[in-house]
C-alpha cells in the first residue's frame, strides 16, 4: 500500500509583487520525518511555512497537508498542523498554563482531555515543574521557546512545523530542543528551519536546502555530500615545504589538489587536500607521506564537509545559474 | 461559535486583567462625574426645558472619542505587531470569529462604562432626594431611550475603531484613524445638517440623507422615545460593512 506523504508540495509559487519569495518549490516529506529547511535570510523558508500551515496563500502550485489540499480546506489543514512561527510571539501577560488551555480549546481539544492534553504538552517541553504558573512576560527566551513548542505540540498534530526553533537560545537550551525533536522524531513529521547548520545536520533525516526562492538541494547529508564535494578530503598539518606535497602524492599516483593552506608558526603549515582516488585512502596517504626529506607529516585526518560547506557549494551553485539564466527570462 | 466564545472569553479576560483597561475607565467615569455634576449646577442656576439626563447623554461624544479609540486600537494592530495573530491564524478559528471576538470584546467594556454612569443619578437620590425628584434624575423613558441610543451607536463606533486597529499594524496609526473617524462621522453629520439648514432651497432627498446621518438628531429621538427603525438601520449596515470589511483585510494582510 501506498502511503500518503505527510507533506506534498507541488510547483509552489508566493510573489509579492514584483518580488517572487518562492518559484516553483517542490518537494514531499513522509510521515514521521524530521526535515530540515536551510537557506540564507529571505530564502523563503519562512513563506514555504507560512503557506503549508495556512495563514499565506500561494500565487500558484499546491499543497497538501496529510493528503488534503492546503488551498482548498485550510480549515480542515489547520488541524493537522502545529506551527510556531518565527520569534514565536507569545503574549507577555498571561501564564504558562493558562496560555496553553486557551491554545488547546482553540485548537479544538475537547474539554475534558485540556488539563491532561496540556500537561502533556508541558512535560515534554519540561515546563510543568518550572514555569507552569509563571507569567510569560517574565520568562527567558529559552522558556518562551519551549512554550512555544508546547503549543505547537498540543491536540497532537500529524505535522510539526517550527520556523527558527533555536534562534538565540544558549549552547545547553540548544542541547534540550535537540533532544526534544528527537523525541518527536517517528510520532509526528517535523519540518524545521534553522541557519544553524550542525543544529540541521544533528537533528534532521533529511536536509532541503532552498536559496532565492528555489530548490537548490534535497536529501541527507551524506547524499548531499556525495553531490556537492565529491572525493575525499583530508586536512594534514606538516613542517618543511608545502609545494613538495602535491609532487610526492603524484609520483605515488594519488590525485590531488590543495583546497586550503593554511600558515602556521615555525615553517608549519596546515593543508586541506582533496584526492580523487577511491578507496581506503588513509594509510596510503600516510605511507606515500612520511619519510620525507623536504618535510615532515604532523597529523593526517579525514575530513567530512560539513553542512556547512555543503550549503555554501549548493547556493553558490545556485547563484550562479539564476545568473546565468536571468538573460532569458527578461528578453 | 465555539471559537466565538473561547476567543471572547480570552478577550474579555485580558481587559481586564490589563491596566490601560482600568485607566480608560477611571477617566471616563471622572470625567463623566464631573460633567454630570456641572450639568447638575447649571440646572440649578437657569432652569432649562430640557431633562438633565438628556443633556447628561448629548454629550456622549466628548468620552466616546478617547474611550473607543483606546479600547479598539490594540485589538487587533496591536496582535498583529507582536505577531499573535499568526499564531491565532494557525488553529481552527475562522477570521469572522476573530473580529467579531475582538469586537464583542470592546463592546461589552464599552457599554459597560456607560453603565456605570446610571450610578450617578442613583447618588444623586441618595444624597439630595428633594433635587433628584424635582430635576427628575431617575425618569425611566429618557434613560432608557439615551440607553437604546448608545447601545445601537456604539455598534457602529466600536466596529470603526475595530476597522481602523485591523487596517495597520500601529496602534498609533489605529488610535488616529479611529479618532478622526468618528469625527468625521459625529461632528461631520452635524455640520452637514447645518449646511442643509442653510441652503434652503436644497432638494428634499439630500436634506431626507443628511437627517439620515445625523447622530446627533437620533439621540434627540430616542431620549424622547421616539424609536425610528432608519437609524437602527444604519448603524447596524455599517457595522456590518466595516466588520465584514475588517475580516476580508485580516485575511488579505496576512
Amino acid at each position: 500500500m501506498e502511503i500518503t506523504p505527510s507533506i506534498r508540495v507541488k510547483d509552489l509559487t508566493r510573489q509579492y509583487g514584483a518580488l517572487t519569495a518562492i518559484h516553483k518549490v517542490n518537494f514531499t516529506v513522509n510521515p514521521g520525518e524530521v526535515v530540515g529547511f536551510l537557506g540564507p535570510n529571505g530564502a523563503g523558508k519562512s513563506t514555504t511555512m507560512r503557506i503549508l500551515s495556512g495563514i499565506m496563500s500561494a500565487t500558484s502550485g499546491s499543497a497538501w497537508v496529510g493528503g488534503i489540499c492546503v488551498a482548498q480546506n485550510p480549515h480542515e489543514v489547520k488541524r493537522k498542523i502545529g506551527y510556531m512561527p518565527e520569534n514565536n510571539p507569545l503574549p507577555d501577560d498571561m501564564r504558562v498554563v493558562e496560555y496553553l488551555r486557551f491554545r488547546a480549546r482553540l485548537k479544538e481539544v475537547p474539554g475534558r482531555k485540556i488539563r491532561a492534553t496540556v500537561l502533556e504538552a508541558m512535560e515534554i517541553c519540561d515546563l510543568a515543574r518550572t514555569a507552569r504558573r509563571k507569567i510569560i512576560g517574565t520568562l527567558s527566551k529559552g522558556f518562551r521557546q519551549r512554550v512555544g513548542i508546547a503549543d505547537a505540540l498540543l491536540g497532537d498534530p500529524e505535522v510539526i512545523i517550527m520556523d527558527e526553533p533555536t534562534i538565540g537560545l544558549d549552547p545547553h537550551q540548544i542541547q534540550g530542543i535537540r533532544k526534544l525533536i528527537d523525541n518527536l522524531r517517528g510520532k509526528h513529521t517535523v519540518i524545521l528551519s534553522s541557519h544553524i547548520l550542525p543544529e540541521i545536520e544533528r537533528s534532521c533525516d533529511r536536509v532541503i536546502i532552498i536559496n532565492r526562492g528555489r530548490i537548490v538541494a534535497a536529501g541527507t547529508s551524506t547524499e548531499l555530500r556525495e553531490e556537492f564535494l565529491p572525493g575525499n578530503r583530508f586536512s594534514l598539518s606538516m613542517e618543511g615545504d608545502a609545494s613538495q606535497v602535491i609532487p610526492q602524492l603524484a609520483a605515488k599516483g594519488f590525485e590531488a589538489t590543495i583546497l586550503e593552506s593554511t600558515p602556521l608558526a615555525e615553517n608549519r603549515a596546515k593543508l586541506s587536500l582533496r584526492i580523487e582516488n577511491d578507496g581506503e585512502l588513509g594509510p596510503q596517504l600516510i605511507e606515500a607521506l612520511s619519510n620525507q626529506s623536504t618535510f615532515t607529516l604532523h597529523s593526517l585526518a579525514p575530513r567530512e564537509p560539513n553542512l556547512e560547506e555543503i550549503f555554501l557549494a549548493a547556493t553558490k551553485r545556485s547563484w550562479e545559474e539564476t545568473i546565468e539564466t536571468k538573460p532569458k527570462i527578461t528578453t | 461559535m465555539r471559537h466565538f466564545f473561547i476567543l471572547l472569553k480570552h478577550e474579555l479576560r485580558m481587559l481586564f486583567i490589563s491596566p490601560p483597561t482600568y485607566i480608560a475607565a477611571v477617566l471616563f467615569l471622572s470625567l463623566m462625574g464631573f460633567l454630570y455634576w456641572a450639568i447638575l449646577r447649571g440646572m440649578v442656576n437657569t432652569p432649562s426645558e430640557v431633562l438633565p439626563t438628556v443633556q447628561f447623554f448629548s454629550i456622549f461624544w466628548i468620552p466616546v472619542f478617547f474611550v473607543v479609540p483606546l479600547l479598539t486600537m490594540r485589538s487587533i494592530a496591536g496582535e498583529r505587531s507582536i505577531g499573535t495573530l499568526d499564531t491565532l491564524m494557525t488553529t481552527p478559528t475562522s477570521r469572522v470569529a476573530v473580529v467579531l471576538s475582538k469586537f464583542a470584546g470592546a463592546y461589552l467594556f464599552y457599554m459597560l462604562l456607560w453603565v456605570l454612569t446610571i450610578g450617578f443619578p442613583f447618588l444623586t437620590q441618595k444624597l439630595y432626594p428633594h433635587a433628584a425628584e424635582s430635576g427628575a434624575l431617575l425618569e425611566l423613558a429618557p434613560l432608557a431611550g439615551s440607553f437604546l441610543f448608545l447601545a445601537t451607536s456604539g455598534l457602529l463606533f466600536i466596529s470603526i475603531g475595530i476597522f481602523a486597529s485591523s487596517v495597520t499594524r500601529s496602534q498609533l496609526v489605529a488610535g488616529m484613524l479611529t479618532f478622526t473617524t468618528l469625527f468625521v462621522v459625529i461632528i461631520g453629520g452635524q455640520q452637514m445638517g447645518n449646511l442643509a439648514d442653510a441652503g434652503g432651497q436644497l432638494s428634499s432627498w439630500v436634506v431626507a440623507t443628511v437627517n439620515y446621518l445625523q447622530i446627533f438628531e437620533h439621540l434627540d429621538d430616542f431620549s424622547r422615545g421616539i424609536i425610528d427603525t432608519r437609524p437602527f438601520f444604519y448603524y447596524a449596515s455599517t457595522t456590518f460593512l466595516l466588520l465584514g470589511l475588517s475580516t476580508l483585510v485580516i485575511e488579505a494582510k496576512a
